[in-house]
């Protein structure tokens, strides 16, 4: 009798792990592992090491002590007497900023000079390629440093526009291009600003449904209403309307100059003569800003305190932190029954304003004064990075362009549509499908070349975090790897939504 | 049995790499020069000449710490670096003394964790401005965008003066002199700050220096002095007693052109004996040859001739010796006694 044995039992050898292909890509992917930690374990251990030879620790106290440099672009309020953590986020701020504007400018550019590549008009399509090679083929840091100097250079300096300069101020005296920038009308808000806004946000909403309207009824029978005319008329006829409103009746009332110690109907003029200083407590909004015109008007010399409120203006003049005060129309009482001091209204007087007026900037001591002032070292990085990376996109665009089969825009004129009509109905939103994922890496790169702001002084993340913070404090460490925390973090969050954006144009499969 | 190689030699890698940073004069004998940081080119202080060799009163301090190692003031590789590379540079290692008007200060003696080996010029932030304007004081400034180095004391001073004096002010930051001078001249700011020193040696080289004015107001105490690397002792004495033999030679009357012969034999002055060697053993316990001192002084000469070859009154940075003159003429400099 034979006894059934079983079959002799493969017992496991180590060469198994190496000539096996059933362990083989385990062992292969063990050692890989094995030596990553490794690898890490070395840096860091270094570090510390390194670190501890240095005699210097680990910590992020720096970001809470007096930073004590200054910053010019500054989009939230800062001064020397905050703190590292408060300069970094400006220059987090100030990098959000340039990445944002350039990434819009970019993708316009881009996307014009990538159709226009493709034009059939010859000059048109050869200046876009010599565009594109030109920008796509010298480095970054050249691009920014040149325009940089080119509008430094070329521009004329402030003191040049001075009477008997050679430069003048443009667009009705409103906006001065200088070698430090351009200096541009300030928004300033008055009554009704609110409302205002509101009724902008409200028609905005409305020239989006309308379009939405018309492009399902478009789909719906085939009928095309007109998109643009009435789309433009909803939002910004009521607008217009309000900001009427608003001018004609509450912003032409009253406002009179009253000063302490003056003679009833005094000119302001005679007034400053007499006291020998003029000093004027003003609300914030466009009644500061109208006097301040009316005492500009006259090339006064004057000191001027601005309060947010109507009374608290009057409250600081009755404690005589000035000796003039604009009093609006109806609170005028508080001042004249008061046997303190004796106040007279002087002769001039302005009004409240319309809902929003401009603040022009106007040449003072060394500089223009008011207004916004948009830095070159601003316009030479956004410019450049817009141009830079506008060359790549353009490319892009082409390339998405061109994938769409021939066969569609032919249908689409075998079908009576006009070459515009077929591009942005047709080819445009199937090259869309092509274009967005490797536009995503084009805005991701613009956002990490920012940080070449260093090269004109822009102040962004990398200047103020990377370059001053860690100079003053000797945080090399802590200040680069929050540095790259911060870019990781931006680039994901970018990412992130142009993806969602990605998911919601590409081809559904179902 | 191969990883346990790999991960034991990475081990030993790491220890050299942590080792490595307790003798600079070691390495500095193997490598067979001395790696000196200097500034980007700030003329009269550290500025390539017209043959690429670096030359200057920052330089030249450099040289003689070479010239007492090596008895060569030229076995030395300068490195330029800007305000915000410098400190990186020299905690890394990649400079072994760092040798451009870097402001002594507390925070970067005892935070930054670098010594200062002396001083070699006394200093203060002053203001430079277009005569055109027609300013005549710092504190007229209000509103006036001004051209600053970034990442320096100046920085900081700045902001404090405005700060105290209650005006306001826009800072333009720059990354090197070069550049500022470029940005000053083209009126993209009304007004340059950086050290006095500093802003006469970037006036010299204007085209027209007569219509720039330099403010009267110092704002700051700027001592300028070279630094090295916390933690090696041995190598900070060496560089402040060269750096003290510079300025001693100059109270002592040794210069370049006498020190070969007064080094020859002792003379009558022990301590210029001892200074350059030819008495007691004081080169031997900074770890040098006995005339390491006058090595150094026959190589760039002693404190005075170094400044009036570089800054001095007959070059065109033009400056005055000032607060650096020795202390027997009412200076600050004082050399301790060599002993």
């Amino acid at each position: 009798m034979s006894a059934m044995t079983d079959p002799p039992r493969p017992s496991f050898r180590l060469s198994q792990l190496i000539y096996d292909t059933r362990y083989r890509s385990i062992t292969i992917q063990v050692v890989a592992l094995v030596l990553l930690c490794a690898a890490f374990w070395w840096l860091i251990d270094n570090t510390v090491e390194n670190l501890a030879v240095l005699g210097k620790d680990f910590d992020f106290g720096f970001l809470g002590d007096r930073a004590g440099y200054d910053i010019n672009q500054m989009l939230i309020p800062y001064d020397n007497s905050m703190s590292h953590g408060r300069a970094a986020l400006v220059g987090i701020l100030n990098t959000m900023l340039v990445a944002f504007l350039g990434c819009v400018t970019a993708t316009v550019i881009g996307v014009f000079a990538g159709v226009l590549r493709l034009s059939k008009n010859w000059v048109v399509s050869r200046l876009m390629a010599v565009y594109v090679e030109g920008f796509r083929n010298v480095p970054l840091l050249l691009w920014i440093v040149l325009i940089f100097a080119l509008m430094t250079e070329a521009t004329p300096q402030p003191r040049d526009f001075r009477e008997g300069g050679s430069a003048s101020m443009i667009l009705g005296d409103s906006v001065a291009i200088t070698n430090r920038g351009v200096f541009l009308p300030m928004p300033t808000w008055g009554d009704g600003a609110a409302v205002l806004g509101l009724v902008v946000v409200l028609s905005l909403i409305g020239a989006y449904l309308y379009r939405r309207h018309a492009r399902k009824v478009l789909y719906d029978s085939g009928r095309l209403l007109p998109m643009v005319w009435p789309a433009l008329a909803i939002a910004i006829v009521p607008a217009v309307v309000v900001y009427f409103a608003f001018a004609m009746s509450t912003g032409s009332a009253q406002v009179r100059l009253m000063a302490a110690d003056a003679t009833e109907g005094q000119s302001v003029a005679a007034y400053g003569e007499a006291q020998g200083s003029l000093s004027v407590c003003v609300p914030e909004g466009t009644i500061g800003l109208n006097v301040q015109r009316l005492l500009r008007g006259q090339d006064l010399r004057y000191s001027e305190s601005v309060f947010a409120t109507e009374a608290m203006a009057i409250d600081a003049f009755r404690n005589g932190d000035c000796n003039m005060v604009a009093v609006p129309a109806g609170m005028e009482q508080p001042l004249l029954g008061n046997p303190d001091i004796a106040v007279s209204a002087l002769s001039e007087s302005t009004t409240r304003g319309a809902p929003v007026q401009f603040e022009k900037p106007v040449l003072g001591g060394f500089n223009f004064e008011g207004g916004v002032q948009v830095r070159n070292s601003l316009l030479a990085l956004w410019l450049a990075l817009a141009l830079y990376t506008g060359a790549f996109i353009a490319e892009i665009v082409r390339a998405g362009i061109l994938a769409v089969s021939k066969g569609q825009s032919e249908a689409a004129f075998a079908l009576g549509m006009r070459p515009n009509r077929t591009m942005n109905l047709v080819i445009l939103p199937q090259a869309m499908r092509v274009i967005v994922p490797p536009l995503i890496s084009q805005f991701l790169n613009l956002t990490k070349n920012s940080s070449l702001a260093i090269a004109v002084g822009y102040m962004d993340v990398r200047a103020t975090l990377g370059g001053i913070s860690i100079n003053q404090t000797g945080r090399e460490l802590e200040g680069m790897l929050l540095l790259g925390m911060f870019y990781l973090a931006l680039s994901l969050v970018i990412s992130g939504a142009m993806n969602i954006y990605n998911n919601r144009s590409r081809l559904k499969e179902r | 049995m191969k990883k346990t190689v790999f991960l034991g030699a990475m081990a030993v890698s790491g220890m050299v790499a942590g080792a490595a940073a307790a003798a600079t004069l070691d390495d500095v004998k193997a490598r067979g020069n001395v790696n000196c940081g200097v500034s980007t080119g700030l003329a009269g202080f550290s500025t390539p000449d017209a043959n690429g060799k670096w030359q200057g009163f920052d330089v030249d301090v450099c040289r003689a710490v070479a010239a007492a190692i090596f008895g060569d003031p030229d076995a030395t590789e300068f490195v330029p670096t800007t305000g915000q590379t410098r400190f990186t540079a020299l905690a890394s290692g990649e400079i072994d003394v760092l040798t451009r008007n870097t402001t002594w200060t507390f925070s970067r003696d005892v935070d930054l964790k670098f010594d200062f080996t002396g001083v070699n010029y006394y200093d203060g932030q002053g203001f430079m401005i277009p005569k055109a304007l027609g300013v005549t004081s710092a504190k007229d400034l209000d509103g006036a965008t001004v051209c600053i180095q970034t990442g320096t004391t100046t920085e900081l001073n700045l902001a404090d003066f405005f700060r105290a004096n209650n005006i306001s002010y826009e800072p333009v930051p720059i990354e090197t002199n070069a550049e500022a001078q470029q940005q000053y001249l083209a009126g993209a700011c009304d007004v340059y700050t950086t050290d006095a020193s500093g802003l006469a040696a970037t006036r010299a080289t204007f085209e027209n220096p007569s219509e720039h004015v330099v403010l009267p107001e110092i704002i700051s105490k700027e001592p300028l002095g070279p630094l090295v690397r916390h933690g090696d002792s041995d190598w900070a004495d060496l560089n402040r007693w060269v750096l003290n033999a510079l300025i001693a030679a100059e109270e002592y009357g040794v210069t370049s052109a006498n020190v070969s012969d007064m080094a020859s034999a002792a003379g009558s002055n022990p301590e210029i004996n001892r200074l350059l060697g030819t008495e007691g053993n004081l080169g031997e316990m900074l770890g040098l040859d006995a005339d390491f001192a006058a090595k150094a002084i026959g190589a760039v000469g002693n404190y005075g001739e170094i400044f009036e070859r570089h800054i001095g009154e007959s070059t065109p940075v033009g400056l005055a010796r000032g607060l650096n003159a020795q202390w027997t003429e009412g200076g600050l400099l004082y050399a301790p006694p060599f002993r």
